[in-house]
């Protein structure tokens, strides 16, 4: 198929623009604008394809193009930031579906002659679809639609048996192309059902990894489908962010201390719940806290998850205001996976208007710890827990974690007793040194508001 | 196309990828991860091109859910990605 230059030149531009913009994105300063090079180059490559030859279905065409655009592009305005993850992860999973869907169209035509090309497409077909399926799953969970994790009986084995069935048929397809539509519409069942199943029994708190790597596998499947239709700008967009997306999940994983093997096959498991921890937690009011951050010259704020659900991020911010007018420096510290994703964290500060020049990586601000006077924990729980330094039976034991012990001081809010998502006892609040206020985070930053008014 | 000629291309698409992302500070991760996500939305110039070449219903039928998926999965990424980093700002001086 040889095209007319200004489609050829269309596509060409859109990816080198997508490229432009992804570098934009690096770095906090240029992402905005980043992003918007990247929205011209999309324009550039769906307008020249208007103007691909014979292209037949036109009004179709824009009728889905309006359609699909349009509902995700209000949906998009609409979502808050905390619900964030599974709508990226709803957005890639239909990138995955409509990947699938070209092979479909591609198999159904029989235009896929060559036996490279029928790998290719057979490839992108399989792990396009399970990204689809599994991005729906993944979307439904975070969104608490679906409540809790459902694990088959002998889970692992039924994956296994899926995915291997998956490929048989993918073999199938290959060796006996052109394949009979039997065999096309059973492999495309199978793909699609084994997403569901393999994520069905993944639990919330891994689902940022999964998504991520879901966002991975859908754009080898845009670059697969790439190379089956010729098309080198849908190559280089789908394996640029393949790459991109592939050493965003490990960053993920890495962060979080558990390889993606143990995410996709095994539960985490509470069994073991590391070294009993003696001593009592200490209680304290919300007037001590206040006096003890005003009076202090180094506060370091450590945010969770936590603080988002109770949307305590403005009052916070207010907080931090307050502190740093009456001459208080104000730090804050983010675990790389505080909040449901990395990164998600710092987009709930920043849409609470904390500058982002505030707020620190772990490696940047751990050394800090030492020089603070008061660590104040808000709605985190394990990312603080020291046993994952020193307690080698602990589940966490090895995860990075911000050494807020080691400040002068360390205050806690939080809703109650329990233990954080991983189910470990946090030796942290056993410590001399740390003192906890019980609440939800809202009213407490509320009230040490309140009093820092009253101190002037 | 030339099996060896999109093989050079897979290669150094996967070697750009990595290098954008490896450089990338920890804050940025979800909006990189919501920003790719926008650009492989360029699946929809793929569905186009297969709606495009459609003879049968199912074909069609195909065809237009495929490039309604690819649209929302651009539009949505756009919105998204685009909103978030509009929030990244230094402190007003």
């Amino acid at each position: 198929m040889s095209l007319p230059l200004y489609v050829q030149g269309a596509w060409f531009l859109g990816a080198a623009l997508f490229i432009f913009g992804l570098k934009g994105m690096s770095s906090p300063a240029s992402a905005r604008k980043g992003i918007v090079i990247a929205g011209y180059g999309m324009l550039i490559a769906i307008a020249g394809t208007f103007l691909v030859p014979g292209l037949k279905n036109i009004v179709l065409m824009i009728l889905a193009l309006g359609l699909g655009g349009a509902a995700a592009w209000i949906s998009g305005q609409k979502v808050k930031m905390t619900d964030m993850p599974q709508m990226v992860a709803i957005y890639n999973g239909m990138g995955g579906g409509a990947a699938a869907a070209i092979a479909a169209i591609e198999f159904a035509r029989g235009d896929v002659h060559s036996t490279v090309t029928t790998v290719l497409a057979v490839i992108g077909a399989l792990i396009g679809a399970i990204s689809f399926t599994g991005s729906c799953v993944a979307w439904a969970k975070l969104q608490g639609v679906l409540k809790k994790a459902h694990r088959l009986p002998a889970q692992n084995a039924v994956n296994v048996i899926l995915a291997l069935t998956a490929v048989g048929l993918g073999i199938a397809m290959v060796v006996m192309a052109p394949a009979k539509p039997e065999l096309i519409y059973f492999f495309f069942a199978i793909s699609l059902i084994l997403g569901v199943i393999v994520t069905l029994p993944i639990g919330g708190a891994d689902m940022p990894v999964v998504i991520s790597l879901f966002n991975a596998f859908t754009g080898l499947a845009v670059g697969f489908e790439g190379y089956v239709l010729g098309n080198p700008a849908l190559i280089i967009a789908g394996i640029v962010v393949g790459a991109a997306g592939t050493l965003l999940t490990q960053l993920m994983a890495k962060a979080m201390n558990r390889p993606i093997s143990n995410i996709l096959f095994t539960p985490m498991v509470a069994a073991s719940s590391g070294e009993a921890i003696s001593g009592t937690m200490k209680e304290l009011s919300a007037l001590d806290a206040a006096a003890m951050m005003r009076y202090a010259s180094k506060v370091i704020i450590v945010p969770g998850y936590g603080m988002a659900v109770a949307h305590a991020q403005h009052k916070v911010w207010e907080m931090t205001e307050m502190l740093e007018e009456v001459g208080v420096e104000v730090k804050f510290a983010i675990h790389p996976v505080a909040g449901r994703m990395p990164g998600h964290m710092n987009v709930l500060l920043a849409e609470a208007g904390v500058p982002y020049d505030k707020i620190f990586d772990l490696e940047e601000i751990n050394g800090e710890f030492g020089q603070a006077d008061v660590a104040l924990i808000i709605g985190a729980n394990d990312v603080v827990n020291p046993s994952a330094r020193t307690d080698k039976s602990s589940p966490i034991y090895g995860m990075p974690i911000l050494n807020a012990d080691m400040a002068q001081n360390v205050i806690v809010i939080k809703r109650g007793k329990g233990t954080g998502y991983s189910g470990v006892e946090n030796a942290l609040f056993f410590t001399d040194n740390c003192r906890m206020l019980y609440g939800d985070a809202q009213p407490m930053a509320g009230e040490i508001i309140q009093n820092l008014k009253s101190m002037g | 196309m030339d099996g060896l000629l999109a093989l050079y291309i897979f290669m150094l698409a996967a070697f750009t990828g990595y290098e954008i992302i490896a450089k990338v500070p920890v804050i940025l991760h979800t909006p990189l991860m919501s920003g790719s996500n926008f650009i492989h939305g360029v699946v929809v110039v793929g569905a186009m091109i297969a709606l495009g070449s459609a003879d049968t219903v199912v074909e069609q039928s195909i065809g237009f859910f495929a490039v309604a998926l690819g649209a929302a999965n651009a539009a949505g990424g756009y919105v998204v990605t685009e909103r978030m980093l509009a929030m990244f700002k230094k402190k007003e001086a």
